[in-house]
């Protein structure tokens, strides 16, 4: 494990371990972000019949680095009705969180920040800590729109929170543990063993997990759209309602943290699936360094599998942005208790009966 | 509306209309439970500088007063002012999404004024204008309705298939957005084989493309419940506000200017007048889509049957002349002259002439004293009397629903404002 | 085993470190030309309409009763779940059995709130 070898390395736990927290941050998580943005655009303009951003740098491929700067540079205004204190602390307490889920994401099978026994329960537990940070945002700016946007935002990520852990609940029933890298070793070989097709398991119980774990997938799939604030659950930033939400009186830099956020817990949610659902870090079919003799091309391997998956879910959230309306609040939280709850517990019941087997 | 006294009285009005009159829905709480929320005029989803003060308790909306004005640009007093033909450039502000469309209308009405027969030619000319309008004015409808429910391709997809248009206009008349084509007498440049070569190839793939955009909403679960039942306004109370246009087919009647009240040549034009009846976003959506159809189907028709011919009728009292015999021929120079600074020679009366518009029902009342001015012009213009039935439709329904219905009546605050 | 949650802590500080960092960096950079129309509050280009700061519609704070209620339950379902194939080798069909006990009773709470109307949002 990398930390471990960090600490030996330095000859200090600490240091090990603070290199081995800030190594996402600074390798991933900003370069990520900033190309994720331009993938954000690159997508919709090809969705659209458009070019999309392509004069900064060779196909627009600096664009979002441009955005920063320009950002930076911009003056950062705090409302003179504002609650200044809650204003100021609320894109920290958001990026914050969002930052605090990666370092417990298993980027490979010797990679992971803090290999934590609860894992799964931690990302989640901190992913939603940027309802806080949202309502601080929304409640500070002593605006309308602002107002409405938390409160639609933290109703809708508090509720979709229920449908998201019954549908790992019900999948952490069939795995028997939280940590992300044991999950994800588990899967192992080849893609047939990953959990969406009913995981490791022998005889007749794999093919009667496969559906319900699918459905486990869809269900925390959908409700991660929610938590994200994505279309069609993008009602708190709606921006043909509500302006831009929780973060209309935002500027400048403190409105790219929530955009840097956003962007980062798309990656989250997307990571959790993929170490639940789809493997994790472990290769579809069999790994290169192992054909060829070579050891350490195995981790790097992983890594690319981890983040490769990763990414591809973060394209399907953005294809669904650029396809779909966004719902009215009734119909999200009719979506969420009336259809995915239920579902979700059903779905627990089947697991549950599985199981026996 | 001077001092600081009057506009904080006025806007205290305002206010208590709000919270008292307006609110039909009886809050059961004794305390005060709404909160006032100002939407627009700078507001993205309010199409222009429309803006609604609305009184909100909680998502539903209890009350609702749209307030007008913030684009009033005084052009029925301008009118008084300028001669028929200066007045022309004014009417491509009006609805700045159709202006060849009110080009058309304003030429008609000065025409029926000063009795003027057009050549056949520029009323086909015109018609395809007028169809070509239309389309382009839709396509901006449903895109925007599109986006206001948060489906933002269908716009950037519309706008696609208007370009192509925008094209079209821009060979034709020279500009793309402020046209000012037609004339009075007829229209102020031939069209051309180029044109008709566009136009052919736009109409070629302007089914299948619609078919792609509606694909992406007509069968959406999502748009689906965003739109049915939202905003439901019945046939007699839509006559009642004075709906005209896709707002008031929506409803089920089948009232169409075209159709009722034939100009033009559209009474030798076969299309059918698209109705639907459940009088709601979704219906007044398809009503749009279906009768971009239908003008597909009428270019059609008329670039089949356009004949050959002048574009401008003859009569020199009322028609400016040709550029060229102004600058060869004396008695031209002098009609020119006096057309230009006079205006033309209507006789004393008034006269009211409306054209279905993208819209709705656009008309020209104009009180003619005998000069070249209008003595004074009244502009029936469908966007502000569709607006009328903003505060109905939205009442009771959640703010979500609000840009829904503002994005189905299709509201250009140009026209609304004059 | 909590010296795994050290890098945690430390992930966490990095990131308000950074944040830190990023919003000093944009106030040494951008200007700072404060006027009060600037610094009024945007409500569509009008002056605010009374304050935001009002009673707000009880709906929201129903939901987040309802989020706090069954987000318990499913925290109580994690140790159950994690430990799953244990007790079924233990105690067999009895734990499902047990779980599923609770689950009645939390669909019970479940269709109570819907026969109440507390989704509802007209």
């Amino acid at each position: 494990m990398i930390p471990d070898y960090l600490a030996e390395f330095f000859g200090n736990k600490f240091i090990g371990y603070l290199i081995a927290a800030a190594l996402p941050l600074f390798l991933w998580i900003l370069p990520y972000a900033l190309y994720a943005v331009y993938a954000e655009r690159k997508v919709s303009a090809f969705m659209q019949d458009r070019i999309g951003p392509n004069r900064v740098g060779p196909k627009g491929l600096f664009q979002t680095i441009a955005d920063i700067l320009k950002l930076i540079q911009k003056e950062d205004i705090v409302p003179a009705s504002a609650d200044k204190p809650l204003f100021v602390m609320a894109p920290y307490v958001i990026f914050a969180g969002t930052f605090a889920a990666f370092a417990a994401l298993p980027f490979s099978s010797i990679y992971i920040g803090s290999n934590i026994n609860l894992g799964v329960f931690y990302i989640m537990a901190v992913s939603s800590f940027s309802v806080v940070g949202i309502l601080m945002a929304g409640w500070a700016g002593n605006n309308k729109y602002s107002l409405y946007g938390a409160m639609r935002s933290v109703a809708q990520i508090v509720s979709y929170e229920v449908p998201a852990l019954l549908a790992i609940v019900s999948a952490v029933m069939v795995i028997g543990s939280l940590n992300l890298n044991e999950i994800s070793e588990m899967q192992t070989a080849y893609f047939w063993n990953w959990w969406i097709f009913g995981g490791p398991v022998v005889g007749i119980k794999k093919f009667l997990l496969i559906i319900p774990m699918t459905i486990a997938f869809i269900i925390f799939f959908i409700a991660s759209l929610a938590e994200v604030n994505r279309t069609p659950f993008d009602i708190p930033e709606a921006e043909s309602e509500l302006v831009a939400g929780f973060h209309t009186e935002y500027t400048g830099m403190k409105f790219a943290m929530f955009f840097l956020a956003e962007y980062g817990n798309m990656f989250v949610v997307s990571a959790i699936s993929v170490s639940i659902f789809f493997g994790g870090w472990q290769s579809p079919f069999g790994y290169l360094g192992n054909s060829l003799g070579i050891s350490w091309l195995i981790p790097v391997e992983q890594v690319f599998w981890f983040l490769f998956k990763g990414s591809l879910l973060v394209l399907v959230q953005m294809w669904l942005r650029w396809t779909l309306p966004r719902l009215r609040v009734d119909q999200l939280m009719t979506v969420c208790w009336k259809y995915l709850t239920p579902y979700a517990f059903i779905n627990l019941v089947l697991i549950g009966i599985i199981t026996l087997f | 509306m001077n001092t600081p006294n009057e506009q904080s009285q006025y806007k205290s009005k305002i206010l208590e209309t709000l919270l008292t009159k307006a609110t039909d829905v009886v809050i059961e709480d004794t305390l005060e439970n709404g909160m006032v929320l100002n939407m627009g005029p700078q507001h993205p989803a309010t199409h222009g500088v429309l803006r609604l003060l609305i009184n909100i308790d909680g998502e539903t909306v209890i009350g609702c007063v749209p307030e007008l004005g913030y684009l009033h640009r005084g052009y029925e007093k301008i009118a008084e002012n300028s001669t028929y033909h200066e007045f022309i450039p004014h009417t491509d502000r009006l609805d700045y999404l159709a202006p060849l469309s009110n080009n058309t209308a304003f030429a008609l009405a000065v025409e029926k004024l000063a009795g003027v027969e057009i050549p056949k030619r520029a009323k086909y000319i015109r018609m395809i204008i007028s169809e070509m309008a239309r389309i382009a004015s839709h396509l901006v409808a449903i895109g925007t309705m599109a986006m206001d429910v948060g489906a933002l391709t269908v716009l950037l997809w519309s706008f696609r298939e208007r370009e192509k248009l925008q094209d079209i206009m821009d060979l034709l008349t020279g500009a793309r957005f402020t046209t000012s084509y037609t004339r009075i007498g007829g229209v102020a440049s031939d069209w051309t084989p180029q044109c008709t070569a566009m136009l052919k190839d736009f109409l070629e793939h302007f089914d299948e493309n619609l078919d792609e955009m509606e694909r992406l909403l007509n069968t959406n679960r999502i748009f689906l419940e965003r739109t049915e039942g939202i905003g439901v306004i019945s046939a007699e109370q839509a006559i009642a506000m004075g709906l005209t246009g896709p707002n008031l087919r929506a409803t089920g009647i089948d009232y169409d200017v075209r159709r009722v009240f034939p100009y033009l040549d559209y009474e030798n034009i076969d299309f059918n007048v698209i109705t639907y009846t459940e009088g709601d976003s979704l219906a007044r959506y398809w009503v749009r889509c279906d009768e971009m159809r239908e003008s597909a189907k009428i270019l059609r028709q008329c670039l089949e049957k356009m004949p050959d011919g002048d574009i401008l009728a003859h009569d020199p009292k009322n028609v400016l002349p040709k550029k060229f015999d102004v600058y060869t021929k004396m008695e031209e120079l002098i009609h020119d002259f006096m057309l230009v600074n006079f205006g033309l020679n209507p006789p004393v009366g008034e006269v009211y002439f409306s054209v279905e518009n993208p819209k709705g029902e656009l008309g020209f009342y104009i009180v003619s004293d005998g000069t070249g001015h209008p003595w004074r012009l009244k502009i029936r213009s469908p966007s502000f009397v569709n607006l009328q039935s903003l505060p109905l439709l939205i009442k009771g329904h959640m703010v979500s629903d609000i840009v829904a219905i503002i994005g189905s009546i299709d509201p250009v605050m140009g026209e609304a404002d004059k | 085993m909590i010296e795994q949650y050290i890098p945690l802590i430390l992930a966490i500080l990095i990131a308000l470190l950074f944040s830190l960092f990023l919003l000093k960096a944009s106030s040494w950079f951008g200007p700072q030309r404060p006027n009060p129309e600037k610094l009024s509050t945007y409500e569509s280009g009008m002056e605010p309409v009374r304050t935001a700061r009002e009673r707000f519609s009880v709906k929201f704070y129903i939901v987040a009763i309802m989020f706090i209620i069954f987000d318990i339950e499913v925290v109580f379902l994690y140790p159950w779940a994690v430990n799953l194939k244990n007790l079924i080798d233990l105690m067999g069909f009895f734990i499902i059995a047990e779980m599923f006990i609770f689950i009645i009773i939390l669909l019970a709470g479940y269709l109570y709130l819907l026969k109440k109307g507390a989704l509802k949002w007209d």
